[in-house]
């Protein structure tokens, strides 16, 4: 099976990463050439995977359809039908979140995961520490999008890092960056995913401060570092929780015992600690996916190029945290508390990270806060729908990249990030234009582009699941689509319309910027339609390609709520129109930022940045607890050691003298002289050189021994 | 019809005599007339026990036996006594408290 | 024990007191040359042994090769390493080891013999040299031509160690013999340089 080679998508960036950074600088694109073959050879066989792998979806998802078919009859096949609303009710009781598990259709799991591993040590007691792949729908999903994105950042940078000093040293990290994604994505043991979850954190970290002679850049690296470090103290507590109740770090196995009920030694699943680790590794994601309140790291990485956003902070890294939750889906499933965190905190992030972007002058930091608020969306969506959650992600993906390769299109033509240095760039840059128009509109849902689909289908799983959450999910999102709308409005307005406001004249970018831009054009346009959510085009369609378990599938049909769909575009539209009618004739003085305290608490960024630097450490980490700790160290623990070191200096004088010098000394001078004088008295003696003397002992050996002899016999 | 002891107690005599002066004496030569003192001994011994064990067999064997230690006792006094002339040569002497090279 | 003296023990215990004081007296004289003839004396009463034994080729054999032969030998031994005529102590440190060894040796000996044989009697016959002669050829050819070849071996080694090498100065001279004296031993013993020989004429 072609996912037996799965193994070979990460290994070819990674071994890319090694060529490009031995032989790189000799070659005539400086090492280049050899990232981009090396992903396109991995997307190309990510696209066999996801060819066999989704077809065997298909086929599962099929006959389980058709199995189903017999005991249900034509009532649900009408159902499924008409167009109408469709509430699919499990249960019926509107708790925090009603999505509780249970009525599942019984049966086995026929969807397609391929599993490989090799084990690398025993860790003692039977366990054993093991590399492994795991191929599923998701995965293969996952591949397709990085992969992808990753060649078209690649082609992207051939044009937009020409020139930089370090061009080599930039591809030997992506392809490194890439590596690890895939890594993270295909690993089949937490331990794995740690590992990968740990080398796209510092491979962000070396990106995000490529430049790193500027101060701001540096200091936005470690922000993004620790501020994910955090995030991944929650990431290793789960992990190791996981471990302490089944005692493997296997995510099949882990998952097969959730589903079992069983914990290791067969005891009863506990689900509080379940919630316990769960809850501990949604703290890593809320870090590395940049969820409220860890988000602030990511609108200050945009200080890293332009394509390095693009790739890490649109499409793959900060979706790691999403992809982890969706990975362990089954596991989340059995926990509601976990869910109704997860829904809680991306419902808050998606909402007042949109309003974020409204007084955003830089332009990356408007992408910035968007892609927080989507991948709220995301989040939130996993809460109530696998689906929806990761056909977002996918979605997503490709539209942002493309809106950020389209950003840094423009910023390389203008050379400055703000907005106010743009404008009127449609006549000079139209394929720009055109494509980030288009990236655009997918954003901001309007039908019938990729993000509509996506989007309508996050809203539509939130509201039919019900329950407090759901429903404050659906009615935020459909509000947030609304400021969607009109921050991106403001954008292609402030950017492409009206007078050019800079300096110089623009450019349109070379075909290296430009072709990968065309290209992503597409799928951000079409990619909605792989997922129609219509029953027909249901199980042969992204649902049943990355279905995680055939009976899940089965639970959760299609849902097309026509009229949620129909208020959310609507409410997009509204903010279009407001946008435009705000925009139109670029206004001399922003009208965002007159908007009193709203303004004020939006451009502070809800004085988070604050919180975390001045009050917890400044004050009172560094004035307060600092001293205190230093008194403790001080006076306390210092004074203990010092007493130990005097004790033990006494205790070694007193030793020395008596115990060593007289004692010990004394026996070894004792046994010194005891053997020199045997020695020098005795043994000299059978050495006199004295043949007669010898002679002497030998007749004297002689008669002992007949003596012997004679007696013996 | 002698007693067997007369014979078995001289020999002994002269063996323990021998021994005694192969211990005692400090002149090279003087420790191989022990020696060969020894060696006559024993041919005594030799002799008294053929008389002793004489079987139908085995006649002789004894004085036999004899004969052969007394040729091997002369050229053992001889290479001795070459040994000596040697070691008189070197060493300007035959006193055996000084041949003691092998001293450690 | 039979206690009845029979005349071959009267002369056997005779040759046997003879014998035992001669050698008694080759150990405890004081004079080399004296020695060598006490011991003509002891060798002499082996033989008479052995006549007593009725081995009579066996006691010429004795007398011709030790008394005839041996003893010239280390006569000219004697001579050839001038050994000191006169009286001289030949005893050194080792004269209380040597004492009690062979002592030990003595007692232990003649307990075991008296233990062992102590009434027997020797049935002596009288063996001539002819019935010698037969067992010697006939069943000892062997060891009687190996016997000669070693003699011949035993001749020519003596030869070649003895001989004089060339370049190898004449042998040391009545003043540079180590003259043993007649001083106590009960000291370190010491190595003599003698004549500086290492050097010279090691073969």
């Amino acid at each position: 099976m072609v996912s037996d080679y799965a193994w070979l998508v990460p290994v070819l960036p990674a071994t890319s990463a090694l060529l490009i950074m031995a032989i790189g600088r000799q070659l005539p694109k400086k090492g280049a050439e050899i990232g981009i073959v090396a992903i396109t050879a991995a997307l190309l066989l990510s696209g066999a995977i996801a060819v066999e792998v989704f077809g065997a979806n298909v086929d599962a998802a099929a006959e389980a359809h058709h199995g189903e078919e017999g005991d249900h009859g034509e009532e649900e096949a009408d159902d499924h039908a008409a167009a109408g609303v469709q509430v699919a009710s499990l249960g019926g009781d509107a708790g925090l979140l009603a999505a509780a598990p249970g009525e599942e259709p019984k049966g086995e799991n026929h969807a397609f995961v391929n599993e490989k591993s090799v084990v690398l040590t025993p860790l003692g007691e039977g366990y054993e520490m093991e590399a492994g792949i795991r191929i599923d729908g998701l995965t293969a999903m996952m591949f397709l999008l990085v992969t992808f994105v990753s060649l078209m950042v690649q082609v992207y940078s051939t044009g937009y890092m020409h020139g930089d000093p370090r061009f080599t040293y930039f591809f030997t990290l992506l392809s490194i960056f890439t590596a690890s994604m895939l890594t993270l994505v295909i690993a089949n043991n937490m331990m794995m995913v740690l590992v990968g979850w740990e080398l796209v954190g510092v491979c962000s970290f070396l990106l995000i401060g490529f430049w790193w002679e500027g101060k701001q850049n540096s200091s936005a690296a470690i922000k993004a570092f620790l501020t994910t470090r955090f995030g991944d103290v929650g990431l290793m507590i789960g992990v190791i929780t996981l471990w302490s109740m089944f005692r493997t770090f296997n995510i099949g196995e882990i998952l097969a015992s959730v589903e079992a009920g069983t914990m290791a030694g067969g005891a009863e699943l506990n689900t509080g600690m379940l919630t316990f680790g769960l809850l501990a590794l949604f703290l890593g994601a809320v870090g590395k996916s940049a969820q409220f309140p860890l988000h602030t790291w990511l609108p200050d990485a945009m200080a890293g190029p332009t394509p390095v956003s693009a790739l890490i902070h649109a499409a793959t890294m900060v979706t790691a945290g999403i992809f982890l939750v969706a990975r362990l889906y089954p596991a989340y499933q059995e926990s509601p508390v976990a869910l109704a965190v997860i829904a809680v905190v991306g419902t808050i992030t998606l909402f007042m990270a949109g309003l974020l972007a409204l007084v955003q002058d830089d332009l990356k930091k408007v992408l910035a806060y968007s892609t927080v608020s989507q991948l709220g969306y995301m989040v939130a969506a996993l809460a109530f729908s696998y689906t929806a959650g990761i056909f977002h992600l996918f979605t997503h993906g490709f539209f942002k990249a493309l809106l950020f390769l389209g950003a840094g299109s423009v910023i390389h033509a203008v050379h400055s990030n703000n907005m106010s240095d743009m404008g009127g760039l449609k006549r000079y840059m139209p394929i720009t234009f055109w494509t980030f128009m288009i990236g655009s509109l997918a954003l901001m849902a309007i039908p019938p582009l990729a993000g509509f689909w996506s989007k309508d289908e996050v809203l539509a799983g939130a509201l039919s699941a019900g329950g407090y959450t759901g429903y404050l999910l659906a009615i935020l999102g459909a509000l947030g689509g609304l400021v969607t709308a009109f921050y991106m409005t403001r954008v292609l307005w402030l950017v492409f319309a009206g007078p050019f406001r800079g300096h110089g004249t623009p450019h349109e970018s070379g075909p290296a910027m430009a072709a990968p831009l065309a290209i992503l054009a597409v799928p951000a346009a079409l990619i909605g339609f792989i997922n129609l959510p219509f029953d027909r085009f249901h199980s042969s369609g992204f649902a049943a390609w990355t279905m995680f378990d055939t009976r899940y599938f089965e639970g959760h049909p299609a849902i097309f709520n026509f009229p949620l769909a129909l208020t959310a575009s609507a409410l997009a539209i509204v903010g279009l129109v407001v946008g435009t009618l705000l925009y139109r004739r670029i206004p001399e003085r922003e009208p965002m930022l007159r908007m009193g305290l709203f303004s004020k608490v939006l451009v502070n960024r809800y004085y988070l940045d604050h919180l975390y630097t001045d009050a917890i450490t400044r004050t009172a980490i560094r004035d307060k607890l600092g001293p205190a700790m230093y008194w403790v160290n001080d006076r306390i623990i210092d004074r203990i050691v010092y007493g130990a070191g005097a004790f033990a200096g006494r205790l070694g004088r007193v030793t020395y003298k008596h115990f060593d010098q007289r004692a010990i000394d004394g026996a070894l001078n004792g046994m010194a002289g005891g053997a020199g004088f045997m020695g020098r008295e005795i043994f000299r003696k059978f050495q006199s050189g004295n043949v007669q003397l010898y002679a002497g002992g030998m007749f004297l050996g002689v008669f002992i021994l007949a003596v012997v002899f004679a007696t013996a016999g | 019809m002698i007693q067997a002891t007369y014979p078995l107690i001289f020999a002994a005599l002269l063996f323990c005599v021998g021994v005694y002066g192969v211990l005692s004496r400090r002149n090279a030569v003087l420790v191989l007339m022990s020696v060969e003192m020894m060696l006559a001994s024993v041919t005594i011994n030799l002799v008294t026990f053929g008389e002793i064990a004489r079987t139908a067999d085995a006649l002789l064997t004894g004085q036999v036996f004899a004969l052969f230690v007394i040729a091997v006792g002369a050229a053992e006094v001889g290479v001795g006594l070459a040994i000596i002339l040697l070691l008189y040569r070197n060493r300007a002497s035959v006193n055996i408290d000084e041949a003691d090279l092998m001293k450690y | 024990m039979n206690q009845v003296l029979t005349w071959p023990d009267v002369f056997m215990l005779l040759v046997g007191v003879v014998g035992g004081a001669s050698a008694l007296l080759v150990v405890l004289s004081r004079n080399v040359v004296h020695a060598a003839l006490y011991l003509v004396v002891a060798l002499l009463s082996v033989a008479g042994t052995f006549l007593m034994l009725g081995a009579e080729f066996l006691a010429w054999t004795q007398v011709l090769v030790y008394v005839g032969a041996v003893i010239v030998l280390i006569l000219f031994g004697l001579m050839l390493t001038r050994a000191p005529i006169g009286p001289m102590a030949q005893h050194n440190e080792n004269g209380p080891l040597a004492l009690i060894v062979s002592v030990l040796l003595f007692g232990f000996l003649c307990v075991v013999i008296f233990g062992a044989f102590g009434g027997e009697r020797i049935d002596v016959t009288y063996v001539g040299a002819g019935a010698i002669g037969e067992v010697l050829y006939v069943h000892w050819a062997f060891p009687f031509m190996a016997l000669g070849f070693m003699l011949t071996v035993a001749l020519i080694g003596a030869i070649v160690l003895a001989r004089r090498e060339e370049g190898e100065g004449p042998a040391p001279t009545d003043a540079e013999t180590t003259v043993l004296p007649d001083q106590d031993f009960s000291g370190d013993v010491t190595t003599t340089p003698g004549r500086a020989i290492e050097e010279g004429a090691q073969q």
